[in-house]
């Protein structure tokens, strides 16, 4: 059974996703959903057992071997993306879909969606076939389409319908990157692309295939310039869909961009031949400065938490752009620390979204006496965000810090400090608002169910322990850099 | 459990039995009361096994290679600890009278809050390596955050990010830039005697990375990073009194001691003159410091600009890093903090019995609140330093400490910081007792409630028996360089 851990990890969601449409029974199909997600995880943890000891776990689908069949190739870089991406689904998915237009007993819909995305998710990330890669990236964009769309505000359908737009131009970037790749080498797997384009490198049209995957990458990825779409997607879905995308859709594009340099074109050709990192750090530090600085301006909680991803990509590829072990990992850590401080907050604002009615900043005056659980959430979620001392953000900071100093870089280290202490102003913007502002007349005193509390406090505890207990993120983030530089460079 | 971790803990479970206990206040303040006894005695409990030369020590966890979460008591953590933890009874004695005889509200946060606190100083000075020292900084910080905008007016809002914006940028921008760079240079965060750095920087780079420490500290409130200091004075007078006096800054002077101590090692200082330009800093931060306060007609602006000149003094003592230098340093965080503690006590014991905060309204006050007066002038003489108090002896390890380094200048520097606090000490002392009350203000006794007269009495008490004290002290603080 276990030899087949990585088909089922994709298979299993993607597969229950029209068994859901179906059943259409809201209950059973909640849990059939909550049984796959939670299996997933199990599943996911399990791989990452096995890559971290044998290296890579290879599975060729229906035993076809490489180049005639697709492979699925798991290390520890993208097991750990696995665990990411179902642990952030496990947690979230029990709040289901309040909040969000879907009607009463068309639940199913929501789930099935869901599945899709989640399953397209880790497709992305467990396959060892660029063409594949491709396929599972619009399965899980089109499915987020959806959720996005179906935020109880109609301007979720416009949000989602511009992202749908900039979406698909950047699956296309992508795609023709690939094709590009193929052209060149006659193959798809990423273990054998490594290989052929050795020889063929220096031409012209590995050099545009390159570009190509990576605007498309970064599309998705929301670097710099092209972020246009992430604030207004987020800001406007459910806050469940919010919570996951942010926790989960970034990461993985960051895992294609690490897969892109690192694995397929070698980072001796990205950063020496190519000098990608004159373009990245410079993107990346605007990012850090222009996204915090927005977040400081924004009114609205959501879109607040919006801008503020923006600005923690940046230094997701700040940490890459620095090519170096360390660095890498920096990145890599700050995935798994930024889903667990970014899922908590803007479920939040999902609390915060069902009992005040509205995410804007005002109406959350008072905030922490109305719902004292849900303010001291944020609080220390947000004391994450700031990167103080016993939370993940420390860990991150420490690690993305220590990669500069490491390469004498000392502007950039002061730019990674001075942009932290941005943070410091959104998120104590939110404590004043919440603790020195009195609720606004005749406000209820209400907390938010358990069934919100819970996944909330489950991420926001959990980014206070890997703050302390850093040998699973920190320890497995420079693994996992180790195998992606050694392997191939 | 290990006793080092039990103290440190302590003050944390008493935070969550205060904010159990809330809704019953007298079984709430009885919860602080018994925590601050408890954690005093644990501390105390210590302290005879650090006289002999033995070093408690625990390690929760290791968080990153090289970096762990450790406890190790030497002797100047043992000092602050000490130190703070006594005063926690005092002043937790003198909160009730105060918060209950002005009527403030949120007291069981206030209360859950000062027990954060106090637990994070004593993380502070029992910390083994820098990050444990930064982890409880911060904690610090963060803790006194609510207790610094406790009335939530907008006055207090701005106070708050005053506040929190100085500590927190100079905290996240120098210290912890400094920490990292140390840590890229000997691969750990140690503190040892000695020091760690000697042999792995040099140079200007040596200046450099002493600056990111020195303003880092910004509690240390060493010019120019010091307008959070009076802008905190917006809190109740408990808070000014523990946190302002002595917990919050001299975390700061303490960690600047112990860095310079245990982490450049003070030798390694002296031989290379890096802290040359801290000296003049923290010179001219005293005597600056020491000026403003003449001008100030609040009676707490008036104390903390004193707080920021007497916390130079500390600066001081560990940049000229002779072993005398920094005796008196080590001591003058116990002195200044029990004289000052006294100051802030009587500050708030005469707004709350007679409702005057400027320095034009005390005259003849001194007729109706002698005991508060009288403790005013012995907590002064501490701070101005003359026998018979304890402020007397670190002032005089200081100048001796100077004079063995051969910085003549420091010693004239002292000296006349001295007469500058008899300048802003003596007339508000002067004013209560011998200038006439205003008309209609004449009349008998009128002290604060005893919780709050008990205890600044006990300060100042404590003041002058600290001068009897210090030959205990200095035989303490000895092992810290190398004696």
């Amino acid at each position: 059974m276990s030899e087949h851990f990585p088909a089922l990890q994709v298979l299993l969601p993607v597969l229950t996703a029209p068994l859901c449409l179906l059943l259409r029974h809201p209950t059973l199909v909640r849990v059939l959903s909550l049984a796959v997600t939670v299996g997933c995880l199990g599943i996911s943890l399990a791989l990452m057992e096995q890559a971290r000891e044998v290296g890579t776990v290879v599975y060729e689908f229906g035993n076809w071997p490489r180049p005639l069949g697709i492979e699925y190739a798991v290390d520890t870089t993208n097991a750990f993306v696995l665990v990411i991406v179902s642990m952030i689904a496990a947690v979230v998915l029990p709040i289901g879909c309040r909040n969000s237009q879907v009607p009463e007993g068309r639940e199913y819909l929501f789930y099935s969606a869901f599945l899709l995305c989640f399953g397209g998710l880790l497709g992305v990330a467990i396959t060892g076939d660029v063409f594949n890669i491709f396929v599972f990236l619009e399965i899980s964009s089109l499915a987020t389409y959806i959720l996005i769309a179906m935020g109880r505000d109609r301007r979720a359908i416009m949000a989602a319908y511009s992202y749908l737009i900039v979406g698909t131009i950047g699956a296309t970037f992508l795609l023709i990157g690939i094709g590009l790749l193929y052209q060149m080498t006659g193959t798809l797997n990423i273990a054998d692309l490594a290989v052929r384009l050795e020889d063929v490198k220096e031409t012209r049209t590995v050099i545009v295939a390159f570009a190509f995957a990576m605007v498309g990458i970064s599309i998705k990825l929301a670097v710099l310039p092209l972020h246009h779409w992430l604030p207004n997607a987020y800001t406007h879905a459910p806050p469940v869909v919010s919570a996951f995308l942010s926790a989960t859709a970034t990461k993985v594009a960051y895992y294609l961009m690490l897969r892109f340099i690192y694995t397929i074109l070698g980072a001796g050709f990205v950063f020496d031949v190519l000098q990608f990192d004159v373009i990245l750090t410079p993107l990346s530090l605007a990012a850090m400065f222009i996204g915090s600085l927005a977040a400081i301006y924004q009114t609205d909680f959501k879109r607040l938490l919006a801008y503020s991803s923006i600005a923690q990509i940046g230094y997701m590829t700040l940490g890459l752009s620095l090519n170096s072990e360390l660095g890498a990992a920096a990145g890599i850590v700050h995935l798994f620390n930024h889903a667990l401080m970014k899922g908590g907050l803007f479920l939040v604002a999902g609390c915060v979204l069902l009992r005040v009615g509205s995410t804007a900043i005002v109406d959350m005056r008072g905030l922490g006496s109305r719902m004292p659980l849900t303010a001291s959430a944020l609080v220390i979620a947000g004391l994450g965000m700031i990167g103080v001392p016993g939370t993940v953000g420390f860990v991150s900071k420490w690690a993305l810090v220590s990669a500069a100093l490491d390469q004498q870089a000392w502007q950039i280290t002061v730019l990674i400090l001075l942009s932290s202490l941005l943070a410091l102003v959104y998120v104590w913007r939110l404590i004043e608002v919440m603790y020195l502002t009195e609720a606004p007349e005749g406000a209820e005193r209400r907390e938010a169910p358990p069934l919100y509390l819970i996944p909330t406090w489950i991420l926001v505890l959990a980014s206070v322990y890997f703050g302390f207990n850093t040998e699973s993120t920190l320890g497995v983030a420079r693994a996992a850099a180790h195998q992606l530089l050694g392997g191939a460079g | 459990m290990n006793e080092v971790l039990l103290s440190v803990m302590l003050p944390l479970c008493g935070a969550v039995l205060v904010a159990v206990t809330g809704r019953n206040a007298n079984l709430r303040d009885a919860m602080t009361v018994v925590t601050s006894l408890v954690t005093f005695a644990v501390v105390a409990s210590i302290a005879p096994q650090v006289m002999d030369g033995a070093r408690p020590s625990a390690e929760v966890l290791q968080v990153l290679p090289g970096v762990s979460l450790a406890f190790r008591i030497e002797p100047l953590g043992m000092l602050f600890g000490l130190v703070a933890s006594s005063l926690w009874i005092v002043t937790s004695i003198y909160a009730f009278g105060y918060m209950r005889g002005h009527h403030e509200a949120n007291q069981t946060r206030f209360f859950v809050c000062f027990a954060i606190a106090i637990s994070a100083a004593l993380g502070i000075a029992f910390s083994a390596n820098l990050f444990t020292l930064f982890l409880f900084y911060e904690a610090m910080t963060f803790s006194t955050y609510p207790l610094v905008t406790h009335h939530g007016t907008p006055e207090a809002k701005r106070a708050g990010r005053v506040y929190l914006g100085i500590l927190v940028t100079t905290s996240v921008a120098f210290l912890l830039f400094a920490v990292l760079w140390t840590y890229s240079l000997v691969g750990h965060l140690e503190f040892r005697s000695g020091g760690i750095l000697s042999g792995h920087i040099e140079g200007t780079a040596l200046a450099i990375l002493l600056g990111l420490f020195a303003f880092g500290l910004g509690k240390a409130a060493l010019m120019p990073f010091h307008r959070w200091l009076p802008a905190a004075m917006v809190a109740p007078t408990p808070v000014s009194a523990l946190l302002h006096a002595v917990a919050v800054v001299k975390a700061g002077v303490f960690s600047m001691v112990k860095i310079l101590v245990y982490v450049f090692g003070i030798d390694f200082l002296h031989d290379s003159g890096a802290s040359v330009w801290l000296m003049y800093l923290a010179a001219a931060s005293i005597l600056i410091a020491s000026v403003r306060a003449i001008a100030m007609e609040n009676l707490k602006a008036r104390l903390a600009y004193s707080t920021i000149s007497q916390l130079s003094y500390i600066t001081l003592g560990a940049a000229l890093a002779t072993s005398s230098a920094v005796l008196g340093a080590g001591m003058h965080i116990a002195m200044h903090a029990v004289g000052k503690i006294t100051l802030f006590f009587c500050a708030g014991a005469i707004y709350v019995a007679a409702h005057k905060s400027e320095i034009s309204q005390l005259d003849g006050l001194g007729r109706r609140m002698p005991i508060t007066f009288a403790a005013f002038f012995l907590g002064s003489l501490s701070i101005i330093g003359v026998p018979p108090t304890g402020g007397a002896w670190s002032k005089w390890y200081l100048a001796l400490g100077a004079a063995e380094g051969h910085q003549l200048v420091f010693v004239f520097v002292l000296m006349l910081s001295s007469l500058l606090s008899i300048a802003y000490l003596m007339p508000i002392v002067v004013r209560g007792f011998f200038r006439p009350s205003p008309e209609g203000e004449e009349g008998g006794m009128q002290e604060a409630s005893l919780a709050m007269v008990v205890p600044l009495s006990i300060t100042a008490v404590g003041s002058v028996a600290l001068f009897l004290f210090a030959p205990q002290l200095r035989e303490l603080l000895l092992p810290v360089v190398g004696g």
